[in-house]
């Protein structure tokens, strides 16, 4: 049977980029995807759109094509990517640039849009998944509404045989399930095969978390080579199922943990994966060692998809003051208690507004662990703070910066920052309103 | 015991949920996972998050219990004050649950879900 080669090259916006370049060299793919959007990265990228048209996808998008771009024309492996984030089209401009650049003419690069549905949300009455409101509510602060598409717009432009594929807000999984069922012909209503690509995509769309990364726990979950972590691939059957293995060579582990860990990731009810293209049920999910580092996965199954897709909506929330300093030394806990104390009793005299305010003692309770009885040696007070404007955040810091000359016995190291926050919510939209458009441009 | 000796877990954030997976090294051991790592155990380790909704959901074909917990992360990513603001340390504090040694027992049966209890 036919198997086809897909290569996971990121798992987030930050994520290293040799790995995807080893993966590009030497594993002989079919494509190579990177998923680099985070649920609020895409509000961010709207700001940062505002206040440069030119700007507004991913701020490495450049320097990954510059270094995967010449070995994937070389060996005709096709790229598909959420790196568009806010502006695909201006993203896939600039990979045209780079394609020239390098050298590289006749690169077949397409943008999907359409999940931008923005006047969509602001002209209707949605209610807010989250609690008990409506979109409407948050109105006057809403920069951005994007719509997770499904393959539609991919499957579009690789039957337009594009080389580059760069897309906005599309679902994780579908990134990749949309180059299986243009490769293998699967209908759109063969729910079970979509299901088992929906898994492999689900599986590999964190890229190194299911190759060790994200795993190691001394003791009793060693991984070897951490510091030379291989991202994963797939080898997937035309009829839907796959081994999940890496690159020789490379460090990191697949085994059956880090494939059961992987599978549950931000799953809840494992017999309703809810995606735009289906409903996935990964409740009878198998998986089998075939080796080291090779994975069989098999039995994932689907039913039709809701028909509704989900809207992530970023809006300008609160304020984040946030001021640190460290105590060291014999009584660290004892003062930097103190310390804890003055601060909230100084900005309850200031009156600020502030709506929410956490004290931790970082080696201490910053996480929420219960307390130890043995002290530590020393401890970091960390003051947070949200305000509804500028000015107020600030007043925390400046307070927690004064602990200098006016908190507890040898205070030192005082940070302080102050951020704007993007709250993010969501919605249901019909699918019927949401239209995807593929752009296609050509390196000359 | 611990329970880190026989599972392993990771947690996953999604707005102000957390999914926690607990895994069974050993197939052999997911009957004691079932009975032992309950919601109302979930609900204990963890209270210091004052979790709202707990839900079970289990997975036998891979030895694999999943407990999604509403509310616990301080507002969800985007919002949190909370130094771990996607909550990733939540597996490492559910491991550290005390639980009898391994014996061979039947998968408990009662309620994987309650409703919200303050």
């Amino acid at each position: 049977m036919r198997t086809i080669r897909l290569g996971a090259g990121a798992g987030y916006s930050g994520d290293r980029i040799d790995p995807a370049v080893d993966l590009v060299r030497r594993g002989a793919l079919d494509y190579l995807i990177f998923e680099c959007l985070a649920e609020r990265t895409i509000a961010l990228a709207q700001l940062e759109r505002r206040r440069d048209p030119e700007s507004g996808f991913d701020p490495l998008l450049v320097r990954r094509m510059e270094a995967i771009l010449p070995e994937a024309a070389r060996r005709a492996t096709r790229i598909i990517t959420n790196m568009g984030a806010a502006s695909p089209r201006k993203a896939a401009e600039r990979v045209a640039e780079v394609a020239r650049d390098l050298g590289l003419s006749g690169l077949k690069i397409a943008a999907v849009d359409g999940d931008d549905v923005l006047e969509t949300v602001l002209g209707g009455d949605w209610p807010v998944l989250e609690h008990e409101a409506r979109v409407a509510d948050y109105r006057a602060r809403i920069i951005s509404a994007n719509a997770y598409l499904g393959v539609g717009g991919i499957l579009s432009a690789l039957a337009q045989g594009a080389d580059v594929i760069i897309t906005g807000r599309v679902a994780d999984a579908a990134l990749y399930l949309a180059p299986m069922i243009h490769e293998f012909g699967w209908a759109l209503g063969d729910w079970d095969r979509l299901a088992q690509g929906t898994l492999v995509g689900h599986l590999l769309e964190c890229a190194g978390q299911i190759s060790g990364g994200y795993f190691a726990d001394p003791g009793v979950k060693d991984v070897p080579g951490l510091d030379r972590l291989g991202f994963p691939l797939a080898e997937v059957s035309a009829d839907g199922t796959a081994v999940i293995t890496k690159l020789p060579e490379t460090g990191g582990q697949i085994s059956l943990a880090t494939c059961k860990e992987q599978l549950l990731y931000e799953v809840h009810d494992p017999e309703s994966y809810l995606q735009p293209d289906l409903v996935a049920d990964f409740s009878s999910v198998e998986m089998e060692e075939l080796g080291p580092d090779r994975i069989r996965i098999s039995g994932a199954r689907g039913k039709a998809a809701t028909g509704l897709l989900k809207v992530s909506i970023g809006y300008e929330d609160s304020w984040l003051g946030e001021g640190q300093m460290s105590y060291g030394g014999v009584s660290a806990v004892g003062r930097a208690r103190l310390a804890q104390e003055i601060i909230r009793q100084r900005l309850a005299q200031h009156g600020a507004g502030i709506q929410e305010l956490k004290t931790d003692l970082i080696g201490l309770d910053a996480l929420g662990a219960r307390p130890n009885p043995t002290e530590p040696p020393e401890v970091r007070l960390r003051v947070i703070g949200r305000t509804a404007t500028e000015a107020e955040a600030r007043l925390i810091c400046e307070e927690v910066e004064a602990l200098y000359t006016n908190g507890p016995a040898g205070g030192g190291g005082a940070r302080k920052s102050v951020t704007h926050l993007i709250g993010v919510i969501s919605t249901l939209i019909p699918e019927a309103r949401v239209v995807p458009a593929v752009t296609m441009l050509e390196s000359l | 015991m611990i329970l880190r000796e026989i599972a392993h877990s990771r947690a996953g954030d999604k707005g102000n949920t957390s999914n926690i997976s607990v895994i069974a090294y050993r197939p052999e051991d997911y009957a004691l996972l079932c009975q032992e790592v309950t919601v109302a155990r979930i609900r204990a380790q963890l209270s210091q998050f004052q979790p709202g909704l707990i839900r079970r959901y289990e997975l036998p074909r891979l030895g694999a219990l999943n407990f999604v917990l509403e509310g616990v992360l301080g507002g969800g990513v985007t919002r949190s004050l909370a130094l771990d603001t996607h909550g990733k340390s939540l597996s490492s504090f559910v491991l550290e649950m005390e639980i009898p040694a391994p014996a061979a027992a039947p998968c408990a049966a009662g309620p994987n879900s309650e409703e919200v209890i303050r």
